[in-house]
């Protein structure tokens, strides 16, 4: 069973019919009785990194996350969930959860590429660059797109975590994986077929990271 | 590097596919569902869905055609048309759309936007805008000018403004349609297009004027566009949207080629 966190973040429904889509059980809860029953969490998220922060700490998520992480069970995080699991985002300055060290930040303003000012936010498709192999990536073909629309990006502070990398005038952690967590800026539930293939992949790991 | 998008549209009334010239004469042509899974494996990269329903039962044909087009196709799509307030977008974006567009609405109450960013986030609002061509003057100094209800009403807002407007109000996106080119199949409103994109610093899609691979080639390039709109080139099959794909890779503009 996948559990979908619940903390008022946006629309949680994409992801759980894209669940749907390959045939996965999965509940969408706030209830840390329910997640703790779960094989495998899945923490999605749109919207502002402080509100986040808020509802998670209302609801007594953000302690239990931690825990759940030292169980060694799968964990993936997506766009704003990629972003607040790292010590501090820039977006309203808020202190977040710190699975993963290192900070989120803000696209500079001013970013170029052929002459042309790059648009924020960092709205469509685009590749990454994967640095190793990786379970949850596993028959993802060389080139594929994914879609993202982010302001902010993931800035790990150690490179050994960066799984994948992605260029918008800078180049950015767009994956990062560190044991039973994987964590991506994009939206595989938005990604057509090889967003799939990866929630597939996420389904069938156990959450070691070779 | 991010690609440039290709985007169908697809207009529906009470349930069922159409495409209009000129917002005039529409004919059916099929069912949405269909349409946009069939967009969907040939590669397009976002859908966009225009409910030109007038009627609220409509409405509600609406919301379970965007339920199940959200359980058939797994990527971003929007829905414009009928949208009146929060709860329009609040109903939409739940059964699973990922974007709302407002056009007539937001010209009449501009606070839609704002609100509307607020609440469901920027990314999710594009300010769909019906530009005409008309005389510089003090009033409209751009010389193209915002019109509403299907292009029959002149505003006296001028569109270079209102885009920014709409930025500054949290547009997250701006569909931008040409009535003059809407239908022709002659080419994209390449001049409004590169005038818009240039002063805003939100993403611009280009609307109105396809017929060949070459126009949206112009409008990806030269009008500084970062998605362009189709439709009857692809609803009545003259290209498939990985010809279209194909044709832009040859000229080295960059699109997802992998689906």
């Amino acid at each position: 069973m996948i559990a979908i966190i619940d903390y008022k973040a946006g629309n949680l429904t994409s992801v759980a019919r894209a669940l749907q889509s390959i045939g996965a059980a999965y509940v969408i809860s706030d209830d840390i009785e329910k997640l703790n029953s779960a094989d495998h969490i899945i923490f999605p998220g749109v919207g502002a990194a402080g509100d986040a922060m808020a509802n998670l700490h209302s609801k007594e998520l953000v302690g239990w996350m931690r825990e759940w992480i030292k169980k060694g069970k799968p964990f993936m995080g997506i766009c704003l969930g990629t972003q607040i699991i790292l010590d501090y985002s820039e977006e309203n300055d808020t202190p977040c959860i710190g699975l993963v060290s290192g900070s989120t930040k803000r696209f500079p303003d001013g970013m170029q590429s052929e002459g042309r000012l790059l648009k924020i936010p960092h709205m469509g498709w685009n590749s990454v660059q994967f640095l190793r192999k990786h379970p949850v990536f596993q028959g993802i073909p060389a080139g594929a797109e994914f879609y993202f629309v982010h302001s902010y990006y993931p800035a790990p502070s150690q490179d050994a975590v960066v799984l994948g990398i992605t260029d918008y005038g800078i180049k950015f952690c767009s994956v990062l994986a560190e044991k039973n967590l994987v964590a991506m800026q994009f939206h595989p539930e938005k990604s057509g077929r090889p967003g799939l293939q990866i929630l597939q992949n996420f389904c069938n790991w156990g959450g070691n990271d070779i | 590097m991010i690609s440039k998008r290709i985007i169908p549209c697809l207009d529906v009334r009470a349930g069922k596919l159409t495409k209009g010239i000129k917002f005039e004469g529409n004919i059916d042509i099929g069912d949405p569902v269909e349409a946009a899974r069939e967009y969907y494996e040939q590669g397009a990269d976002e859908i966009v869905f225009y409910d030109i329903t007038a009627s609220s039962d409509g409405r509600d044909i609406m919301i379970d055609v965007v339920d199940r087009v959200a359980k058939t196709i797994f990527i971003p799509f929007s829905v414009g048309g009928g949208i009146r307030n929060l709860e329009d977008m609040r109903r939409v974006i739940m059964a699973g759309a990922e974007k709302v567009s407002v056009n007539s609405t937001a010209v009449t109450n501009p606070e839609i936007i704002t609100q509307g960013a607020q609440a469901f986030g920027s990314q999710c609002i594009v300010l769909g805008m019906d530009v005409k061509k008309v005389a510089v003057t003090d009033k409209i100094p751009s010389g193209y000018e915002i019109v509403i209800h299907g292009g029959r009403k002149y505003t006296g807002i001028d569109a270079l403004w209102w885009a920014r407007e709409a930025e500054k109000r949290g547009a997250g996106e701006i569909c931008l349609n040409s009535i003059d080119a809407d239908g022709t199949q002659d080419g994209y409103e390449l001049n409004l297009t590169a005038m818009i994109s240039e002063n805003v610093r939100i993403p611009v899609i280009a609307s109105g004027g396809a017929g060949k691979p070459e126009h949206l080639a112009e409008v990806l390039t030269n009008g500084k566009a970062d998605a362009a709109l189709i439709a009857s080139m692809v609803h009545y099959r003259t290209y498939s949207i990985a010809q279209i794909k194909q044709y832009l890779h040859e000229h080295e503009i960059k699109t997802r080629m992998l689906w």
